[in-house]
Parts: C-alpha cells; sequence; structure tokens
C-alpha cells in the first residue's frame, strides 16, 4: 500500500502499476501495457518523455514511454532484453505488477516547434521507441503537421519492433511514407536493403522538414552528418541521449554531461544543443 | 551573547538532547565523526575537520526509501516518510556549514528531495569557530570566514569559556528552550578571538589559490586540456574524495532483499569508479581520466553553470588530506589554471 495520502511523498518514490499486455515484438524486444492498480494511467506524459520502471529486488532502470500521450488509457514500454532488470522483465506474465515512477525529462516540441511542419522519422532498432510516441500523436493530430515520412531500419526483418503497427495502421495515414530497410539481404524480404544513413541519402529529402532522429549512437552520428551534407541545418534535428540514470530528477549525478542531465534536460536535444556539451555520451 | 564554562558542557548537551537528538563530533574507534551525542560520548569539539563532513547529517550515507513486499504477481510499496522530529548538529565548521548551502541548491531548488528537505527543516546548524585553521584548510579561497561561522547559532571557544550567540529565529528558539544553562556574555573575548584566527589564516599555505580562471561557460576551454591525463594518471579511482567531501551528492538507488521484504535505499556513490555510468551497453567513461575530469569539471565548471557561479568546493581541505595518491584539486586548480 502506498500511503500516498500522507502529503510530501518524495519523488523517488515509485507508484504501484500492473503489466496489463505483453507483445513479443522481436526476438529481443516485448511491448509491455502497464495501467495503474485502479485501472487508470499513473500519469500523463508527453511525447519523448520517460518513466522509471521497477521489479522489486531486481532494481529500476528507465525506459521511454512508447504509447501516445493520445492513449489514455495504457502507458507501452518496447523494451529490449539487453541487462539485468530487462531479462527479468522479459520473464513475468501479464498481471505481474510493477513500481512506476515519471515521468520524466524534456518531450519532443510537439506543440511548439513541430507544429505545422513536415517530419522525417529517423529510427534505428529499438530506437524506434520513443519515435513511436510522437509518430502517433502526430497521427492522432493530424491536421497540425505536414507530411510525415518515417525511415526505419534493423538488423533483419524479425528485429523490425512493431512491424505490424507500421504496415497496417501507420501506412494508412494521410500524408505518411514509411520506408524500411534491413541491414543485409534476406529471404522473404523484398523491401530495401543496406543502412540507415546511406538510404537516408538516397532518399534525397529536402530540407523543408524536421528531422529526429533515435537509434544506437553510431547510426545517431551518420545520420546526422548525412542530413548536413544534405543541407540541413542542426537546428532542424531533434535527436534523443541515453545514460546511466538512478534518480531521474538530475541529482544522482549519474548522466550529467557538461552542466546537462540527460534526465531532466534531456533525453530530448536539438543537434545544435549538442554543440554545447562535451562528446561524452 | 552568552557563554558557559567548557568544563560544564556536558551540562549544556544534556539539555539539548532533552529538546531532541544533538549530533556532534565525536571519537569511536579513533575516528572523529557526526555521531548521536549521549553522556558516554567523547566530544571532540577541538578537532577541525571529522573524517566525513557533516553532510552525513542531512544526507546520511544510507537511507532507506521504501520497503516492498512481493506476493506472486502483486506487489506492495511502503514509502518511507520523511523525517518528523527536531534534532541539532553541533560543532559545525564554517566550510561545512557552507557546504548545506551547496546542497540546498541540488536537494531542494528544484525537483525538491523530501528526504532531505525534511532533515534541513528539523535540523539547527550550530557552527563552531576554527582556532586553529591548518595548512590543508583554503575556505577563503570560497569568500568562507573560519573565524566567523554561519548557521542558525554561531558558537565560539575562547580559552575555557564557549561562547554562544544565536543568529537566526531557528537558533534563538532553539536558545530559549535551553533554561539558564548559558549565562550573558559580552562579545570582546570573541572579537579579539576573531582576530587572532584572521591573522593565523592570512598565514595559511593555500590561502592564494584561486578559483579566477574557473566558473560558468567554460566546458569547452578546459574539458579537452591535454593536463587532465596527468593530472589524473596516478588517481587509483578509490573514491575518498568522494566520500569525505561536504558538496559530493552523487548517489545510487539499490535494492536490498532481507527475507522479510526487499528494501530500497539510497547510498552516496562516486563518479570516480567505473561503475558509475556502466550500461548495458557500454560504459562513456571508459578511463579513469574520464571519471577524474567529471569530478572536478563538475566543481569548477558544470556545478557554477547551473547556479550563478557558485563553486562546489568550500575548501574544508579534506581530500588534500586524505587523497592517498596526495591529488587534490588545489593542484588541478593549479595545473590548469596556471597558478
Amino acid at each position: 500500500m502506498c500511503n500516498c495520502a500522507n502529503g510530501n511523498i518524495d519523488k523517488l518514490i515509485p507508484q504501484l502499476a500492473v503489466i496489463t499486455d505483453i507483445r513479443t515484438d522481436t526476438p529481443d524486444v516485448k511491448t509491455f501495457r502497464v495501467v495503474g492498480v485502479d485501472g487508470k494511467i499513473n500519469f500523463d506524459h508527453k511525447p519523448g518523455q520517460c518513466a522509471m520502471l521497477t521489479l522489486p529486488g531486481i532494481g529500476e532502470a528507465m525506459f521511454s514511454i512508447t504509447s501516445s500521450p493520445t492513449n489514455t488509457e495504457y502507458k507501452e514500454f518496447s523494451i529490449k532484453r539487453c541487462g539485468t532488470l530487462t531479462d527479468a522483465l522479459h520473464s513475468v506474465e501479464v498481471g505481474q505488477q510493477i513500481g512506476i515512477r515519471g515521468p520524466y525529462g524534456k518531450p519532443f516540441p510537439v506543440d511548439t516547434e513541430f507544429k505545422g511542419k513536415n517530419l522525417l522519422f529517423i529510427g534505428g532498432g529499438i530506437g524506434i521507441a520513443p519515435l513511436r510516441s510522437v509518430i502517433n500523436y502526430a497521427r492522432d493530430n493530424r491536421d497540425d503537421y505536414g507530411k510525415i515520412d518515417v525511415l526505419y531500419g534493423s538488423r533483419s526483418k524479425e528485429d523490425l519492433v512493431d512491424y505490424e503497427e507500421m504496415t497496417n495502421e501507420w501506412v494508412k495515414s494521410r500524408d505518411f511514407d514509411l520506408h524500411l530497410t534491413i541491414d543485409r539481404e534476406q529471404e522473404g524480404w523484398d523491401g530495401h536493403v543496406g543502412f540507415v544513413p546511406n538510404y537516408l541519402k538516397e532518399l534525397k529529402f529536402d530540407t523543408n522538414r524536421i528531422a529526429i532522429i533515435c537509434g544506437p549512437p553510431i547510426m545517431i552520428k551518420f545520420c546526422l552528418a548525412a542530413l548536413i551534407e544534405m543541407g540541413f541545418d542542426k537546428t532542424q534535428v531533434y535527436t534523443t541521449l541515453e545514460l546511466k540514470m538512478k534518480c531521474g530528477i538530475g541529482k544522482c549525478g549519474r548522466c550529467n554531461i557538461g552542466s546537462k542531465y540527460v534526465c531532466k534536460d534531456g533525453p530530448v536535444f536539438r543537434c545544435d544543443e549538442l554543440d554545447e556539451i562535451p562528446n561524452e555520451y | 551573547m552568552q557563554k558557559i564554562k567548557l568544563e560544564n558542557i556536558n551540562e549544556l548537551l544534556q539539555s539539548m538532547a532533552q529538546i531532541g537528538k544533538v549530533y556532534a563530533p565525536i571519537e569511536k574507534a579513533g575516528q572523529v565523526n557526526y555521531y548521536e551525542w549521549n553522556k558516554d560520548a567523547k566530544l571532540r569539539l577541538d578537532v577541525l575537520n571529522t573524517v566525513k563532513s557533516a553532510k552525513d547529517v542531512f544526507f546520511p550515507q544510507t537511507e532507506d526509501l521504501a520497503s516492498f513486499k512481493t506476493e506472486g504477481k502483486e506487489i506492495s510499496i511502503q514509502a518511507e516518510k520523511p523525517l518528523d522530529e527536531d534534532f541539532a548538529v553541533f560543532g559545525v565548521r564554517a566550510c561545512d556549514v557552507k557546504s548545506f548551502d551547496i546542497l540546498d541548491k541540488v536537494f531542494i531548488e528544484e525537483n525538491t528531495d523530501e528526504f532531505y528537505k525534511a532533515r534541513r527543516e528539523h535540523g539547527v546548524v550550530i557552527s563552531h569557530a576554527c582556532n586553529e585553521p591548518e595548512e590543508t584548510c583554503f575556505c577563503t579561497t570560497f569568500g568562507i570566514d573560519a573565524s566567523a561561522p554561519k548557521g542558525d547559532i554561531e558558537t565560539y571557544t575562547v580559552g575555557d569559556t564557549l561562547y554562544w550567540l544565536p543568529v537566526t529565529d531557528k537558533g534563538k528558539e532553539y536558545s530559549a528552550k535551553l533554561g539558564n544553562i548559558l549565562e550573558e556574555a559580552d562579545e570582546s573575548q570573541v572579537n579579539k578571538q576573531k582576530e587572532t584566527i584572521k591573522a593565523i589564516m592570512d598565514k595559511l599555505p593555500l590561502k592564494d589559490v584561486t578559483t579566477q580562471a574557473f566558473g560558468a561557460g567554460k566546458t569547452m576551454e578546459y574539458f579537452d586540456r591535454p593536463e587532465w591525463k596527468e593530472l589524473s594518471e596516478a588517481c587509483i579511482g578509490c573514491g575518498t574524495c568522494t566520500y569525505v567531501c561536504p558538496t559530493c551528492q552523487c548517489y545510487d538507488i539499490r535494492d536490498y532483499d532481507t527475507g522479510k521484504s526487499i528494501e530500497r535505499f539510497r547510498c552516496w556513490d562516486s563518479c570516480m569508479y567505473s561503475d558509475f555510468t556502466m550500461m548495458a551497453h557500454g560504459n562513456p567513461r571508459k578511463t579513469q581520466t574520464e571519471r577524474f575530469r567529471q569530478r572536478f569539471m563538475h566543481k569548477l565548471v558544470y556545478f557554477p553553470d547551473n547556479n550563478n557561479g557558485e563553486f562546489s568546493c568550500v575548501g574544508c581541505g579534506r581530500c588534500v588530506a586524505k587523497c592517498p595518491i596526495s591529488m587534490n584539486i588545489v593542484k588541478v586548480m593549479k595545473a590548469l589554471g596556471g597558478k
């Protein structure tokens, strides 16, 4: 029982939530649907924000919220199995209760800088998780944004997260193009083959758009370079950083780079802002 | 101003302990740290620097945050309650008093930490002037006056007498509860003592250490300096500097299974450790040079960046005295700042 009635409960204390659905997306990514124990979402969020998830005794870690804020029934987290907590999360069943606290971080500027603009989303692997929140937010507020392009790649077709939603729902949206690619040729795949940054160059987008990149650091680096080469200004490009976090509120010190704390000043950064902090990510 | 003979100080502490817990520099197993006072405690008001700083009182080395119980798929969460009783911390030196202001900026100003805030609100800070500043002291670099420490109540030892001066409302309220254990005194002895202390401070070897070259907006100027490599070369990553530092505030959060419940606790951590930034996909700070740089850049540049130019160091000199390889912030400032 959380004794939330006594007023000043610290921000580090999680609320109780329950996993109501688990979807296996890829061999190492599962998407968890989470609601509060009262059946309502634990808190509101904005696209790009994150939350701390707890399994008692295993620990706590920060995950980006992959569902859109327009979905007020539940929150979703797409989680790749890659460490102690994520291993444990992958082994739980529907009905498992967890701890949750948040939302944390600066969201994508969906209601300001993104508004009225053409949007180009560039994702790699599990990097689609934060992008999906923005993409679905933009789809649900379709009139507020221009053309939407999603360029998404992974190692193989089995590793494409959210493939069903992308190919069944996203492509039906107005003014929406999906560009999928996988790293190597594969039987049963007749789509594009090649790395995301190369495909980005081949697609020859004009610069009349905002680009949002999320994926492995090396992919971000090459995509940013490609965009600059294509004539984009850094102020048109957004990305997210990921560092170890414990508190989520800019105190524990782990995600400190330069004078920024990724947990509260990020994880979303405009690429010109990255020039002001040391390259320690 | 009031006073009491030092030979009667236990009577004073006894009265204070009746108001609430009193933390003071107490010797245990040959080390002096802030512990709760009782009549058998060995008070060491004469010791300049406790091993761990007084931050331990407001931001303890370990503290429980919550307790979990699990049954099948179900969990219950019991949050720890922030402290709800008054206490006093007695004998705090000027540098450590200043460190509380710095910690306040971290823990109270934004995203308030309720556990820390409750302790600050309930705690009365009773400072103590430094009669004999040591050669490792450089509090003057940060504008701190060891002869006139701040706090809710200032105290001074002159000869065989402890002088007591309540300054804030909180300090005055606390003093009023002590009854007539303290007798009225004039300030002349204390003022004379202050002059003597200032004369000592003027002769300290580190008195000319300056932060002038550092401060806000200098990240790129110092980040890639070649000196970091040599400065950090002998660092063994023991983290002693961070544990004795009154302003270091990095922490870890962990779960411990007691068999009956799972306790989530917070404990001090160190940016000097390789584990500190280690993630499932790798470590952004791979070498000790990068970790060493982080600590000093944070104190001298990043913290000032976010706090109107204020540095995250109070010149207590603990790291100067305790580092096993004799590396410290003074050497870093001299090497990088050109003095």
